[in-house]
């Protein structure tokens, strides 16, 4: 077996989906002959026919509302909004509609459909193109929301978000589309709403998702020289939350620090924060802390270094669980 | 075709098409529309009749405290009822919050139909047996939903046409725009119904557009456009026949502009007053869509004055049965809530579902 990119298991769970399934339809700004901006789409038109993968006119309110009408007509659209950013003028459909038809209408129309946004930063893009939106779609019920942090979760995510009965957001993370593993196309079926354990360790949880796995982990190596074991979750499904995961970390390890991308206030984070205090705090012995992208509009990529949480400031926020004051228990 | 043939093709009439003048005497300004049979126009002025009716009563029942609100269609009844009547059962309609008439004359039951103005459910009807979009309060999203719509049926090989009904206010938003495009590129077999009447709740067509006619708004992306009377039961009829026909036959969308009036404010909640002359109000209530079909049929002999009378004691006793229904109390089930929020349920809502539970046996313990 060959390792794969990211974007190559997007793509394989893509063409296994068109394959297995009539229903699937791939539409949106450039999937067609271009492959996607990020070629996640690559050679998909090609294969199996512009009436599964297709270009369509550039409006993603238009994609998105088109999406729902034919999602209403008994297909599954997977569509692409190419770069985080441009998926706002689609807001008030995903909204006001993705997530809340099923809903509205008394379980009588669903909309098994999957919205496809390349976000976070991390590869120097110029305005507009690096925005973590994700706590606007975790704020919205109806809606499931799922980042990939590795191609083999691509694969597994984007499969499983396909056959959803309900409206996925799935974000994928562009600084990871060129990481590489070996891929397995067997699927378990176990990634859909389940976070994992990502690397076990005793003393402090490190929770990330998405763009932030990668560098979660590589702070725990880095850990390793400060006398700390690190464990690393990694959410995978930011909607709905896995407490039950969660929180088994956290009751092990008793400290944790979550991490993300996007601004920390009001953020993400925030929720996780609240839900691992309100189940742990009798086990905790440190508040739990967040790491997060500054409360600014994502800057110029000349300055993203800034933004970005990088080893160096995880594991600052980790020196500040009051570390030798009272070690961790393991299995407390 | 060259470009100009075909931009010529797209174009409106330069007038809105009409058959009737106000008077209800026939008039020849509907070029090569024909009129529609005599038993066509019976059957909507029938439901003419039953829906004002219906408006009437549920007007009505806002001042009673049995809706929240109520939007009138009133003055419109031509534009409502010809929506139903130009589609079959295969045929999917979107309607608005303001188009509940266009449900009744479509045959949906009126209590389900005022659920959502009640306050008991987002909609009360079934969608996928109705083939009846839930009525759409944001403006113009659900043209999309009508566009996408239509191609799944196209692609389906059904020969099925999508009806999306919008005010004039929400062709100044974006999704219209989108939906006429994407329509269009899709050659798919939606009809997009604009009533204009004259307001976007206190804000008048003037400042709404500077367009000759909204209907001009099609050529640009491609989509046969007309405009019509929306006053006029035979035309605006006669003009949706022609645009489900030429979509169906798979000629791609069409857009229509019917020029109308809303006779009655925003919705009960709103004071007309503030923005609009009373003697323009006077003026479009001479121009009233069911006297002038009335007429019309009456001189013709296609309708007899015992006609009317079983026309309006039906519609009486449609009204008392939508005064039945509504004045019967019913409680919503609180526990509702979290059904349909996902297909799959979130263990986060059970935990919600399990509080409100707890919640309720509490207060009824």
């Amino acid at each position: 077996m060959t390792e794969i990119s990211m974007a190559q298991a997007l793509n394989a769970a893509l063409r296994d989906a068109v394959k297995d399934d009539d229903r699937v339809l791939i539409f949106g700004e450039d999937v067609g002959p271009l492959g996607g901006v990020f070629r996640v789409t690559d050679g998909i038109t090609a294969d199996f026919g512009e009436e599964r993968c297709f270009d369509t006119p550039l409006a993603e309110s238009g994609i998105v509302g088109f999406a729902v009408g034919m999602a209403m007509g008994g297909f599954r659209p997977v569509v692409e909004m190419q770069f985080d950013a441009f998926a706002y003028p689609a807001f008030e459909q995903i909204t006001s509609h993705v997530a809340k038809l099923r809903n509205r209408t008394r379980g009588a129309l669903s909309l098994p459909m999957v919205i496809r946004i390349p976000y976070a930063g991390g590869i120097g893009g110029v305005e507009h193109h690096c925005d973590s939106s994700e706590a606007y779609y975790t704020h919205t019920p109806g809606l499931r929301v799922v980042t990939p942090g590795t191609p083999q979760d691509a694969y597994d995510l984007l499969r499983d978000s396909i056959d959803s009965p309900d409206p996925v957001i799935f974000l994928e993370p562009k600084c990871r589309y060129w990481s590489k593993e070996t891929v397995s196309f067997t699927r378990d079926g176990a990634a859909m709403d389940r976070a994992v354990v990502r690397r076990e360790g005793k003393d402090v949880t490190l929770i990330a998702y998405g763009p932030m796995v990668a560098t979660a982990m590589e702070t725990a190596e880095a850990a390793k020289a400060e006398g700390w074991d690190v464990e690393v979750v990694d959410l995978r499904s930011l909607s709905p939350f896995d407490d039950e995961t969660v929180t088994a970390s956290v009751r092990r390890t008793g400290r944790a620090v979550v991490v993300h991308e996007a601004a920390g206030f009001g953020g993400y984070g925030a929720e996780v924060v609240a839900r691992v205090t309100e189940q742990c705090f009798h086990q905790l012995h440190a508040p739990v802390l967040r790491v997060t992208g500054l409360d600014i509009p994502y800057p110029p990529p000349k300055l993203e270094r800034h933004q970005l949480p990088d080893v160096d400031r995880i594991l600052d926020t980790v020196a500040r669980l009051q570390w030798n004051d009272e070690p961790a228990v393991a299995g407390a | 075709m060259s470009r100009e043939t075909l931009a010529a093709a797209l174009l409106p009439s330069p007038v809105p098409v009409r058959f009737l003048a106000e008077d209800g005497t026939r008039v020849d300004e509907h070029g090569a529309y024909t009129e529609p049979p005599s038993e066509r126009l019976v059957e909507a002025y029938r439901l003419m009749v039953l829906g004002r009716r219906f408006d009437i009563q549920a007007t009505a029942l806002t001042k009673q405290g049995r809706l929240a609100v109520y939007p009138s269609s009133a003055g419109q009844e031509a534009c409502q009822v010809a929506s139903a009547l130009a589609l079959t059962e295969a045929d999917w309609l979107f309607p608005t919050y303001r188009d509940s008439v266009a449900l009744v004359a479509r045959g949906l039951e009126p209590g389900e139909i005022l659920t959502l103005l009640r306050g008991d459910a987002h909609c009360g009807y079934d969608p996928a047996e109705t083939r009846v979009a839930p009525q759409c309060t944001p403006l113009a999203t659900q043209t999309l939903h009508a566009a996408g719509l239509a191609h799944a049926m196209q692609r389906r090989g059904e020969e099925a046409v999508a009806f999306a009904l919008i005010g004039d206010g929400a062709t100044s938003e974006g999704d219209f725009h989108e939906a006429l495009n994407f329509a269009a590129v899709f050659k798919a077999p939606v009809v997009f119904f604009v009533q204009n009447n004259g307001f976007a709740i206190s804000v008048p067509f003037e400042k709404q557009s500077a367009a000759p006619a909204l209907a001009y708004k099609g050529v640009g992306y491609g989509v046969r456009s007309e405009q019509v009377d929306g006053n006029d039961a035979v035309a605006v009829l006669s003009v949706l026949d022609d645009a489900v026909a030429h979509a169906r036959a798979g000629r791609g969308p069409v857009l229509v502009e019917a020029h109308t009036y809303r006779i009655d404010a925003h919705t009960n909640a709103d004071d007309a007053t503030r923005y609009r002359d009373p003697a323009e109000v006077e003026k479009w209530r001479a121009a009233d869509p069911v006297r002038r079909l009335e007429t019309y049929l009456t001189t013709e002999n296609l309708l007899s004055g015992e006609d009317i009378e079983r026309f309006r004691a039906e519609a009486e006793t449609f009204a008392a049965g939508v005064r039945d229904t509504l004045n019967a109390d019913v409680e919503p089930d609180p526990l509702s809530l979290f059904e349909h929020v996902y297909a799959v349920p979130t263990r986060q809502l059970a935990a919600q579902r399990a509080l409100v539970a707890a919640e309720l046996e509490a207060v009824e313990g």
